[in-house]
Parts: structure tokens; sequence; C-alpha cells
């Protein structure tokens, strides 16, 4: 039962890691604002809570375990919430999908 | 970087990292303050002054060389002054040889509280505190001075400068409640765990501005009006004080708070308390004025 927690708990963590690292290769790599959104956000909505479960499954009962479980559903809520943002300002800010010259030219101002 | 909402992120992004490493330290309720304070309420208020204020910074007139070299100068001086600074954890600095061991090894037993970082704060050093909270809310005083406490044009009640946008609605009708609740917890908790009236008044003022930003201008001045608040920041300072005073009536020290009741351990409970309390008033008010002060006005053309 021990070793079945434990094993659960380390690919829960191993496969959350992976994903945190390819949204970060994806943060960096992709061409334009809105892939890039969307590389960081949908990998970390799954790479967070799966952290946390990797985490809680190696916890005790107590109520640090349900803390952490709280925790898990705020970011479930506001992790896409945050990128829908994002893209949606980005949209009101007047860059479009596919806009690569715009943001070529935000890259040459800042 | 001339891009004023890059900066202000790059700060939000600056104070988040603080907070870690306060964290890293072990400071639990300093980081919270940080992270509460620097990266959450500070982020906003930027932002806020920034939609008055324009997102490019002009480009100065003079060299940028003499203020670097000022930077550069200050920056050397405060190096060449941790050099006769202890190292850090060093047992034998005199900050740990002063006050600090009698509050770890008594505060326990003397408060019967188990946070000593609220034991310290509400009543060992509840004097500086109340000074910390008169700075506070001299800041708001401030705010209402120079922006005027119900500046700007009349509230817009439904009508946001985002526009009109169901998902974040929704969602944020979903937290708000827990926020406003985490922070009475946050509140009421702090003399058992990280937290207290500080990061409690920031954090309800922040459930507040969330409302205000996405249900529409002014929604929050109909649950909080505007000229309430710098009665309720008054208010906050008078619950604080009153405490000190109420002791020194009875023949004791300032802010002794063992006359509050029978029993000294039960008075002190209930000093912390009522002082959490007023901090926590006093710093919801300024906050959250601050914000409609600066959300209240339009641009300038």
């Amino acid at each position: 039962m021990n070793l079945l927690l434990e094993g659960l708990s380390a690919a829960c963590l191993l496969a959350g890691s992976f994903l945190c690292i390819t949204g970060g290769v994806g943060l960096l790599r992709l061409p334009d604002f809105f892939s890039r959104v969307h590389a960081a956000g949908v990998t970390e909505t799954l790479a967070a809570p799966l952290l946390l479960t990797g985490l809680m499954l190696q916890m005790d009962w107590s109520l640090d375990l349900l803390k952490v479980l709280l925790i898990m559903l705020f970011l479930l809520a506001t992790n896409p919430t945050a990128s829908h943002a994002m893209a949606k300002a980005a949209l009101h800010g007047g860059q479009g999908p596919n806009d690569e010259k715009a943001e070529e030219d935000k890259g040459s101002i800042s | 970087m001339r891009d004023l909402f890059a900066v202000a992120m790059m700060f939000g992004i600056y104070s988040l990292l603080t907070a870690a490493l306060f964290m890293d330290l072990d400071a639990a309720d300093v980081a919270f303050t940080e992270a509460a304070v620097g990266a959450g309420v500070t982020t906003i208020l930027l932002l806020s002054s920034l939609r008055l204020t324009g997102r490019w910074e002009r480009r100065p007139k003079h060299s940028p060389l003499l203020p670097l070299l000022v930077v550069g100068v200050t920056g050397a001086a405060l190096v060449y002054g941790t050099l006769d600074m202890p190292h850090l954890g060093d047992p034998q600095a005199p900050v740990h040889q002063h006050v600090a061991p009698h509050y770890i090894e008594n505060a326990p037993q003397e408060m019967g509280i188990p946070n000593i970082v609220t034991a310290v704060l509400a009543s060992y050093r509840g004097f500086d505190t109340l000074g910390e909270t008169l700075v506070i809310f001299t800041a708001g005083l401030s705010v209402f001075l120079l922006l005027g406490s119900r500046a700007g044009g009349r509230p817009r009640p439904g009508k946001t400068a985002i526009g009109e946008q169901p998902v974040l609605r929704l969602v944020v009708k979903v937290l708000i409640p827990f926020i406003l609740l985490f922070a009475l917890y946050v509140q009421l908790h702090g003399e058992y765990g990280a937290g207290g009236g500080f990061q409690a008044g920031v954090i309800f003022a922040t459930g507040m501005v969330l409302y205000d930003l996405v249900f529409g201008e002014g929604d929050a001045r109909l649950v909080v009006p505007a000229r309430w608040l710098p009665r309720l920041a008054a208010f906050g300072i008078l619950v604080y004080g009153s405490v000190g005073l109420y002791a020194l009536l009875h023949g004791r020290p300032f802010l002794d708070y063992t006359v509050l009741a029978e029993d000294p351990m039960v008075g002190r409970h209930l000093g912390i308390l009522l002082v959490e309390l007023g901090i926590g008033i006093c710093v919801f008010a300024v906050v959250l004025s601050i914000f409609y002060a600066l959300s209240g006005r339009r641009r300038q053309p």
C-alpha cells in the first residue's frame, strides 16, 4: 500500500515536472503571443494539480492535506481564467492571431 | 525599458520572488505580507495609476550618466555597509542577543498563543505597531488630500473598462466569497498561524477591488461607499488607541492588555484580537480608498 502510494506520487510529480518543462519550452520557442499563452496556460493547468496531487499522496491525513486540496481547486479555477484574460487583453489591445508583424514591432519598442 | 506596464509587472514579479525568499528564511508572516501587499495590491494600484498617466515613459532630456552615477555610489555605499554586518544566522549577532531570546523562550507561556510573530507585533511591540498603523493612516490621509476622497466622476455601476466578460464574471463570482472568507480567517487566526490584521485588511480590500474591476466601475462603491472609508480608517486607529487608553484609565501602562479581563491571559488574548481588528479595518479602508481615488478619475487629455 505504502509502495503503491509512493509510486503514484512519483509518477504524478514526474508527469507534472515534464509538463512544466514543456510549457517553459513552448513559452520560449513558439512564434506568436497566442500560441505562447496556449503553451503556458494549458500545461500549467495540468502540471500544478499533478504536482500537488503528488505531494498530497505523500502526506498524512491532516488539515494540511485539505489546505493543499483547496490550493489545487483555486489554481484549477484561476489558471485557465488568467490565460483567457491574457488572450482577451491581447485581442483587445489590437493584436490578432497570426499577427507576427505586430509582435516584431512590439519587440523593437520595448 | 520605456513600457511602464512592463515595469509594473516586473515590480510585481520582484515582490513575489522576495516573498519566496522570505518564505525560504522561514519568515512566513513577512512573506505573506510581501505577497499580499507587494505582489498583489501594489501592482493593482500601479496599473490603475497607469490608466491615468499613460503607458509609455517620456524620454528624459538629460543624459542618463548622472543618475547612473548616483545609483552606483549609493549601491557601493550600501554594499560597503554590509561588510560590517554579522553573517546571516550568526548566533552572536546583536539582534539575536538583545530581546529576541526572551521573546522566543517566554512568548508561548506569557501570551498563551503559538505564533510568536503575532505576540511580538501586537503585544510586546504594541506601541511600534500603533506607529506603523498610524503611518498607513497618514498615507491614506495624504491620498485624500491629494486626490480627494470623492474624486472623479460619479460611479458608473455595471460599466467596466474591460467590457463584458462572461468568463471572468462567472469565475470571480465564485471566488469572491472565498477571498473575503479567507481574509476573515487570516484576521482571526493570526494568533495561531501566519497572518494578522495587515494581511487580512489587504486581502479584504483585494476582494472588493476584484469585484469593482470585473463587475463595473463603481459597483464596489455601492457596497462600501467612498465616504465611509476615511471614517473607517480613523475608526480602526480609534479601536487600537482606545485599547491603550483603557489600560491608562485603569492605572496601568499604555496598551497593557491585562486589564481587559479578570484573567490576565484572557485579557491579553482579547487585547491582541482587538488591536489586530483595528489594524485590519484601518488597512482595508486605506487600501480601498487609494484604489477608489485612482479608479474614480478620468484621464485628463
